[in-house]
């Protein structure tokens, strides 16, 4: 009867069918897709995980057993790491050659009252002088943990030569001890876990086993601070601005539009305004040497606060746009209503648009910074050091980060760098997840109040 | 009483410093004009490189005053595509599952993987395309073909990256569909794969495309996976018969990126007013001027949905 060609009868259940099926098969691939994205996620988090523990095998030049018995002491009761200041400074002349003692003092004293390597009469001497006079003569004394980083450093000096994955560490255990007795016969082959205590909080140093991200978690936070305490006042306040004062005049969609596009621009492109503005225009500023009391050898721009400032331009979009949305979603009567009491309109916007908005503004804030905190492409540009040990004491210091720090590690080509780039990773996304679990909470709390 | 306004100003005040903290963005943008404007210009003035040569060389090689783009944007695009290759068949499957057949629980599952995707710091990716995607594709495709630094692996990782982007800016889309389309086509008979692929993905095409506009614009801007994976050292063209396929077009060999050179360069400690330095700037504003005008086209199409439906 068909002739305009529809389909009938059991052709029809043909076709349905195959149209079903056909139905059935793409959803399935549309699932899939997703399923990749979330198997590439846990694939990158196995990766670091995997990366960050596992056996090594290490040989050491001193054992520390020895350091300690060396004293008379029972290695087996009492561990190098647990010894006084005193017990460790004993070690260190024992065992380092005087020259290099004598170059260590110089650097920095071990005792405040009294010398180890230097004879009273040549440090008066050292210290009389105008020129080269060593930076041990005004410094303070040294800690306990420094002298025991120099034991491990100077004496013990732990050596690397070759780690393992954490999956390969539990399932291939018994080749890899073949291998490790085959061919470091000498080495101990431990199981090591490259994120610790430790890790966190020591500085950096060249060598993989005893380098640690304080350093690198200070610089980070003191940036993070400097672009906190520029971005936020200045972000929510043009995100006011806009909502509440701006007209809708040619300007101000300029200033709107600008906004957006500047979400969009590339993070190191941000990195080179820093690096022409902050660091060589503003040098004068960023490097302190306005404010006095900075020595010479520092006085460049490449500083904290320059860092800070950049990654505060770069994040000033998302603030805005993100403020933007909390205060827009404050319900339209708020604003009446407070001006209908006769409040002014600052005084409305104080007391009910910012006191409504805040939990949302709040919210796009800290996500904004946590984006902050993983920028590394600006901050390499800025001008992050690329090895200090020394902790940032304050704005005008050199900065190092931990996105930076992950980067350098990664760029290097022996294995244990790769080891302790995974376990920074780990500090910083813990440090991340927590910033996102604030935001959550903050979110929660904002959604039960309205 | 009195009832005429009065004059303010404190509240003037407070107004003009919020007036201030809103044009810091012009400013910004200014500043990033004038400063790679500037740079650029004294690089374009010395006379060891001119423009003609910087766009149609194909050699960069500073050393010997070559400045050629060509060997620099050939990795960035070809990054950008793999990118693109990887990104846009995933994300926007992703995203008409999530936007035309996931129940509520799983989207409440499976959207926070892309945000947490999307949050994770791209450095942290760079270390995952050089220790795990590379060692992969060199153990499946041999060490000889493919190489430690290598473009395809800069590329698949990025791709990784800009899923989350492509997935969200699609669904926005496909969302904004309104459900009488759908409701229509469903009674004319159509299946549900019928109605997403022939009425809702047409009908949300200008916001699909804006989405892997902005996705290219953030491709050819993303930084620290091509500095860590795509190698140091750009590859210069040759031309010849069988080097257009061994080189230019091998994703297998290394090949360093516009972001990935600007990185390189000014992380060293360079002297201000170099040749070196200002090269740097003349590439930063060409990656500029790119994802700009990318970004401002993928919002006129943002812009065209929006109009039809809301």
């Amino acid at each position: 009867m068909s002739a305009g060609g529809f389909p009938e009868g059991v052709q029809l259940d043909g076709q349905i069918s195959r149209r079903r099926r056909r139905g059935a098969y793409l959803r399935l691939s549309f699932l899939a897709s997703l399923i990749v994205a979330v198997f590439a996620l846990l694939t990158l988090l196995y990766h670091i995980v995997n990366s960050a523990f596992g056996l090594v095998a290490l040989e050491s030049e001193v054992a520390p057993a020895a350091l300690v018995e060396s004293l008379g002491l029972d290695s087996t009761s009492s561990a190098l790491v647990d010894l006084s200041k005193d017990d460790l400074v004993t070690v260190l002349r024992t065992n380092i050659n005087n020259n290099v003692g004598r170059s260590l003092e110089r650097d920095q004293r071990f005792y405040d009252d009294r010398l180890v390597f230097e004879t009273q009469a040549k440090w008066d001497e050292l210290c009389a002088r105008a020129v080269d006079r060593p930076a041990g003569c005004s410094s303070g004394a040294r800690e306990r943990d420094n002298v025991y980083a120099l034991i491990v450093e100077q004496i013990v000096q732990p050596r690397v030569q070759e780690t393992w994955l954490l999956f390969d560490s539990i399932f291939h255990r018994a080749e890899i001890e073949e291998r490790a007795a085959a061919l470091y016969p000498s080495a101990d082959l431990i199981f090591r876990s490259w994120l610790s205590v430790d890790f966190v909080t020591s500085p950096q140093s060249p060598q993989a086993e005893i380098a640690g991200v304080r350093t690198a978690i200070l610089g980070s936070l003191w940036i993070v601070g400097v672009t906190i305490l520029f971005s936020f006042p200045v972000g929510v306040g043009a995100a006011v601005y806009l909502e509440e004062y701006a007209r809708d005049t040619r300007l101000n969609r300029l200033v709107q539009t600008n906004i957006n596009n500047l979400a969009g621009v590339p993070s190191i492109i941000y990195g080179m305004l820093g690096l022409a503005i902050f660091v060589r225009v503003l040098q004068a500023f960023t490097s302190g040497a306005a404010f006095g009391g900075v020595d010479g050898v520092t006085a460049n721009g490449r500083t904290v606060v320059s860092a800070g400032l950049t990654l505060g331009l770069l994040i000033l979009p998302i603030i805005i746009i993100n403020a933007q949305e909390a205060i827009r979603a404050v319900p339209q009567s708020l604003r009446s209503a407070g001006m209908a009491l006769g409040a002014s309109q600052w005084q409305t916007i104080r007391a009910h648009v910012l006191p409504n908005a805040i939990p949302g503004i709040l919210t796009g804030a800290i996500l904004a910074v946590a984006r902050a905190l993983g920028e590394t492409a600006p901050l390499v540009v800025v001008g992050a050091s690329t090895f200090i040990t020394a902790d940032p004491t304050g704005p005008f210091s050199k900065f190092t980060a931990l996105p930076i720090q992950i980067f350098q590690w990664t760029s290097r080509p022996q294995d244990e760098f790769r080891n302790i780039a995974a376990a920074a990773i780990i500090v910083l996304l813990v440090l991340l997840l927590l910033l996102n679990a604030t935001a959550i909470v903050l979110r929660n709390r904002y959604a039960r109040r309205v | 009483m009195d009832l005429t306004r009065r004059s303010r100003p404190i509240e003037a005040a407070i107004q003009g410093s919020l007036f201030l903290a809103g044009m810091i963005s012009i400013l910004t943008t200014i500043g990033i004009v004038v400063v790679l404007g500037r740079e650029a210009l004294l690089f374009f003035q010395t006379k060891e490189v001119t423009l003609g040569e910087f766009f149609s060389s194909t050699t960069w090689e500073p050393q010997i005053l070559e400045f050629g783009i060509w060997p620099l944007v050939r990795s960035t695009l070809m990054v950008s595509l793999i990118a693109i290759l990887v990104a846009v068949p995933l994300g926007l499957a992703a995203a008409i599952y999530l936007s035309e057949y996931a129940s509520d629980r799983a989207r409440g599952l499976l959207k926070p993987v892309l945000e947490v995707l999307a949050g994770i710091p791209t450095v942290v990716y760079g270390y995952f395309a050089l220790t795990f995607v590379t060692p992969i594709l060199r153990s499946l495709l041999g060490v000889s073909l493919v190489e430690i630094f290598n473009v395809a692996s800069a590329g698949i990782v990025v791709g990784i990256l800009i899923i989350p982007l492509v997935s969200s800016m699609s669904e926005d889309a496909l969302h904004a569909v309104p459900l009488s389309l759908r409701e229509a086509a469903h009674g004319l008979g159509a299946t549900k794969l019928e109605v997403s692929l022939r009425v809702v993905l047409p009908a949300a095409l200008s916001g699909i495309t804006a989405a892997v506009v902005v996705s290219v614009s953030r491709a050819i801007g993303e930084t620290m996976v091509v500095a860590i994976a795509a190698g140091a050292a750009p590859r210069n063209w040759n031309l010849g018969k069988d080097g257009l396929f061994s080189t230019v077009l091998n994703p297998f060999i290394s090949g360093e990126t516009m972001t990935g050179h600007i990185v390189r360069i000014s992380g060293g400690d360079l002297s201000y007013n170099s040749i070196d330095y200002n090269s740097v700037f003349a590439i930063g504003l060409m990656l500029f001027l790119m994802t700009l005008s990318l970004n401002m086209l993928s919002r006129r199409f943002v812009a065209r949905f929006r109009e039809v439906y809301e």
